[in-house]
């Protein structure tokens, strides 16, 4: 099926994020207004308006009652996915780079970049049920990574939470007293920064994406490397389809390096491996400049992704996908 | 400092584990096992080995000069300047650098010390004054002043030197003896260098050698593929043998920039151009020419940049390299190089010019060898402003005898086109159209093998096309060539040979508008790959001569290098590090099957390595290609064996992974179950997980929209 393109944002898109009924797609671009879109026809529902930066991140609570982004404006916001209201505004030093509610959604952990003499941190902050109780105190504070933490999430039962970033090292901390539990050694792990980072449903393994031209698999519990998917491009984003045993890696030539030549130059298409033999298998091209943002829709029938062009594609798949043989 | 104190801390951290007080312990005397450095390379060493690159003693700036006049006191002063004057002339002497000495009386002993700024002002000056006639009795001896050690130690009486016990070397040619009949080839990415098989049965390669940092610049093999040669700040060397690469002999020159085989890898030429001490000279170059197996220097060149640079009247400077090129086939009998007006050809039995003297030519432009004779062509432009028209002319060495000439008018340029087995040679003339605006082009066509050697004109149907590329068909009697205007010109076949007119150049076909700017043919003729480099993206036709037909269109996105292997059985075309994206090589089938791939940043070369000439005779040879059939059941049985052993592999590989993570997923599952309680109460009880997620309930909603109450009348008795 031909894919639906989302127009709606005017600068880079920078992260998606289906909820949990799969019914809804929010998108945050370098524009400072997530958009939620219906998942399904791709038709836009409304915008968030108040961030005053480009919105790195965003995620949604279990109940698709409420949205929380985080952007370089220096704030965290929660949003009413409803209405669209601002109901709290967390404030930084720094730029917010990315958001994750905890299970239960009662946590949500944040990371801000390293600014002026500010060191890069992850910040875990209670999230009040009444939005009239909320506070702006850190339950945590986190510091360790050298530069940016690209992306971090929690772990099962809330008891880790898993960091990456420009280090190239993947953290496990635990969310209780703030230690460092474990980290990725040198030789299995990436050797340029890590970008992205995909949990699965269970939160039992997840994928990171790098620079490095790859993307790693790991066990949660032991950050044991699994796998590792071998591209001929910098990895921007990842993604894990939760119904077949595949995972996309989305990503191209870094766009300052974009030659005017040829766009097959750039290799801008989406790829989907084999998640247990690591193979590739098949690739989806359609933008003009690399991916910056993958999902999958909870059921797996359908995912998109965003790209420095701009553009949101949604692709339905179809009937043919779920028959593939590799 | 502060990594000082950092290693200290990590000492008393240690030391505290084990259960010792740092403080107890003399680290002075603390004594390594001799020879074990614990991999910790000492100061003293490292500065040791830098000394080394630099200096072997010191003393090499320094010459000695014998024979000059013994003079009494008063003269002393007279003779010193003239020896000054000589000397300050080829170099910078150093202060007190001059050193004359002197009997009790004052008078000197016929022998002085000079010592220059640089070891290479030096060693000029031994070559340039050596021989120096200061009167006729007073002819220069120059030493250099390290030499004299070694002048010391040569014993009064000979000696015969002891004989050395007969070793036997490796079998060079193990290579060639592989079962599977694959070939070798060598690739450098990042600081590796490694040799692989192509192993294309098993779709890839194969690792046969590899090292880190085996060469300073790049590497080659020898035109019969027995050695490969590195190249190092210290000289070249060359590698081979039975299993490994062993070193096999080393070739002092420093600095060395280029090598050259010779055709039948019986010499190596090595370049090195120094810069000079005094900016308005030209660079100093070196060449040296050593016996492969010996290692011997059998002759050395020095000079000046531009004695080097290739002919014609005084044309541009510079150095193109091979200098000199080897002719005579196999044998490596003659090697030659150009230069102002004159082509200088040494023999190798002497190492001296033949006949003693060059051969003379004016303005002589360009030569080439012959691949199979000792033959040479060369190309003289026009001169005299068009008086004496420009020629090309055939000579055999070592007769220096003019076996044939074209003279050619209103020319431009030629290039020349020997076929392999020198059978052919083509001749690309440019010439002024008759405005002297334009140029145009047309091919003399030599056939050398036949009775006066014929030569034949062949003019393209559209005169005015321009030449993208020319080339002949190894051993094979037909030539392509790309003609006509960018980015889609066409390409023409020939033959020098067919059926009903044997003496003719005749057209196979013309292909129009192909995106292609390189040729390159299979090397057992037949097949020829299209090529579109660059600017072309790496476009790849595959293209069958002897049916005309096109194998296969393929793309190799931004490939810069195609090379067939030996036997042209595979074709590599590599992307190397000139593109930032997909560094690496693809490995193909003669038809154009892409067989894999390997990416590799930071890919510098890749190299086939060559394979000497059969030892079949052409009879037995034909007799195979009669009989292929039955000889080619053996294999394709073989390669039939191999692929269902593959695909059985593969399968079971495949097996084994799923099962890996099905096992991993059930291990994680069943904690996952174990985890549900506590997961529910993280989300304040509601059922978590899955099995709520996608159930449908059919719910009956019934909703009371109206009531409406009417009063119906019933009357008793109606």
């Amino acid at each position: 099926m031909r894919p639906i393109l989302m127009k709606g944002h005017e600068r880079p898109l920078t992260f998606l994020k289906y909820n949990r009924d799969g019914d809804l797609l929010f998108s945050c671009a370098k524009d400072h207004t997530p958009t939620v879109w219906f998942a399904d026809n791709g038709e836009r529902l409304g915008t968030y308006r108040g961030h005053n930066g480009a919105v790195w991140c965003c995620d949604v609570s279990r109940d698709s009652s409420r949205l929380i982004t985080g952007s370089a404006d220096q704030t965290v916001k929660l949003w009413s996915v409803q209405t669209g209201a601002q109901q709290f505004t967390f404030k930084f030093d720094s730029p917010a780079r990315s958001v994750d509610f905890s299970v239960g959604d009662e946590l949500a952990v944040i990371t801000t970049d390293p600014f002026m003499e500010v060191t890069s941190a992850i910040q875990v902050k209670r999230i009040a049920r009444d939005p009239a109780d909320q506070n702006a105190e850190s339950v945590l504070v986190l510091k360790g990574h050298q530069g940016r933490i690209n992306r971090a999430v929690w772990g099962p039962l809330n008891k880790n939470i898993i960091s990456a970033g420009e280090d190239a090292v993947i953290r496990i901390w635990d969310a209780e007293t703030g230690k460092l539990v474990n980290q990725s050694d040198k030789e299995n792990g990436h050797k340029k920064p890590i970008t992205s980072l995909a949990m699965a449903e269970e939160a039992s393994h997840f994928v990171t994406g790098s620079l490095d031209k790859s993307a790693k698999l790991w066990d949660t519990r032991s950050l044991k490397l699994i796998k590792t998917y071998g591209t001929e491009r910098p990895v921007n984003a990842v993604a894990m389809s939760p119904l077949i045993d595949h995972v996309v890696l989305g990503g191209g030539q870094d766009a300052s390096a974009v030659t005017t030549t040829d766009h097959r130059a750039g290799k801008f298409d989406a790829k989907f491996y084999d998640k247990i033999l690591t193979e590739e298998i098949f690739g989806v091209k359609g933008h003009f400049g690399p991916i910056n943002a993958l999902a999958f829709n909870p059921d797996g029938r359908s995912f998109c992704s965003g790209g420095e062009d701009g553009y949101v594609r949604l692709h339905h798949f179809e009937q043919d996908y779920f028959s593939i043989k590799v | 400092m502060a990594a000082m104190a950092a290693a200290m801390d990590e000492i008393i951290d240690i030391s505290s584990r084990l259960g010792i007080d740092p403080s107890t312990i003399d680290l002075d005397s603390i004594v390594l096992p001799e020879g074990e450095n614990m991999g910790i390379i000492s100061d003293d060493e490292m500065i040791r080995e830098e000394d080394n690159m630099e200096f072997d003693s010191g003393f090499d700036c320094i010459i000695v000069v014998d024979n000059i006049p013994e003079v009494p006191k008063e003269k002393f002063d007279k003779l010193e300047n003239v020896i000054r004057k000589i000397y300050s002339q080829i170099g910078v002497i150093k202060d007190d650098g001059l050193w004359m000495p002197v009997d009790n009386n004052g008078r000197t002993l016929g022998y002085c010390f000079i010592e220059f700024n640089t070891p290479q002002e030096a060693q000029l000056a031994k070559e340039k004054t050596t021989g120096y006639k200061l009167d006729r009795s007073h002819i220069f001896v120059v030493n250099m002043f390290e030499d004299f050690e070694k002048f010391m130690k040569v014993p009064d009486e000979w000696a015969p030197p002891e004989k050395e016990e007969y070793k036997p070397g490796e079998n060079l040619q193990h290579w060639l003896t592989d079962e599977k009949a694959r070939d070798q080839f060598v690739i450098r990415a990042g600081s590796d260098t490694e040799v692989l098989w192509n192993d294309a049965r098993h779709l890839k390669p194969d690792p046969v050698y590899k090292r880190a940092f085996w060469t300073e610049s790049y590497v080659q093999w020898s035109p019969l593929g027995t050695y490969l040669a590195t190249l190092h700040r210290q000289g070249a060397a060359v590698w081979g043998g039975a299993s490994s690469f062993n070193r096999l002999m080393r070739y002092a020159h420093p600095q060395v920039k280029f090598i050259d085989f010779s055709n039948g890898e019986n010499y190596l030429v090595t370049y090195s151009s120094h810069e000079p001490s005094n900016p308005r000279d030209t660079h100093r170059v070196v060449l040296n020419i050593f016996d492969v197996r010996t290692g011997k220097l059998m002759r050395d060149f020095k000079g000046s940049a531009d004695e080097f640079a290739v002919g014609g009247s005084g044309g541009v400077a510079g150095v193109t390299w091979p200098v000199f090129k080897w002719g005579g086939g196999k044998d490596d009998k003659y090697f030659a190089r150009i230069g102002k007006n004159l082509i200088s050809v040494y023999e190798t039995e002497t190492f001296a010019l033949v006949d003693k003297k060059s051969l003379k030519i004016d303005s002589v432009m360009d030569f080439t060898w012959s691949p199979a004779d000792p033959i040479l062509a060369l190309f003289v432009p026009e001169l005299g402003g068009g008086n004496q028209p420009a020629r090309v002319s055939l000579i055999q060495i070592p007769s220096k005898q003019e076996l044939r000439q074209k003279n050619l008018f209103s020319v431009s340029d030629c290039k020349m086109y020997w076929q392999s087995n020198g059978e052919y040679l083509a001749v690309k003339v440019d010439r002024y159209t008759k405005t002297k605006k334009s140029t145009y082009t047309g091919f003399e066509l030599f056939r050398i093998k036949e009775r006066d050697i014929p030569i034949e004109v062949l003019e393209l149907e559209n005169k005015n096309d321009k030449i993208i590329a020319f080339a002949w068909e190894p051993k094979g009697h037909r030539f392509a060539i790309i003609h006509g205007d960018s980015p889609k010109p066409d390409i023409s076949f020939y033959t020098m040979r067919s059926g009903h007119s044997a003496g003719r150049v005749t057209k196979l076909t013309t292909l129009k508008g192909k995106q292609a700017n390189a040729l390159f043919w299979s090397p057992a003729g037949r097949f020829i790959i299209l090529a579109g480099l660059k600017g072309f993206n790496g476009q790849l036709e595959f293209y069958n001569v002897d049916e005309l037909e096109t194998m296969a269109t393929a793309e190799h996105f931004m490939a810069t290098d195609i090379e067939w292997d030996p036997t042209g059985r595979y074709v590599a075309t590599a992307v190397t590090s000139v593109h930032e994206m997909e560094n690496g090589f693809n490995i193909w089938s003669f038809n154009g099957k892409l067989l894999y791939r390997i990416l590799k940043d930071h890919f510098f070369q890749f190299s086939w390595r060559p394979r000497p000439p059969t030892l079949l005779s052409p009879e037995k040879e034909e007799e195979i290609a009669k009989n292929l059939k039955k000889y080619s059941k053996k294999y394709e049985a073989e390669d039939q064996d191999v692929s269902t052993l593959l695909s059985e592999q593969e399968r079971e590989r495949r097996r084994a992974l799923k099962e890996e993570w099905e096992n991993w997923v059930q291990r994680w599952n069943k904690i996952h179950e174990e985890e549900r309680l506590e997961r529910q109460q993280l989300r304040d009880g509601e059922a978590s997980d899955e099995e709520e997620e996608y159930e449908a309930k059919e719910v009956e909603v019934e909703e009371v929209i109206n009531v409406t109450e009417e009063i119906v009348s019933f009357e008793y008795g109606q």
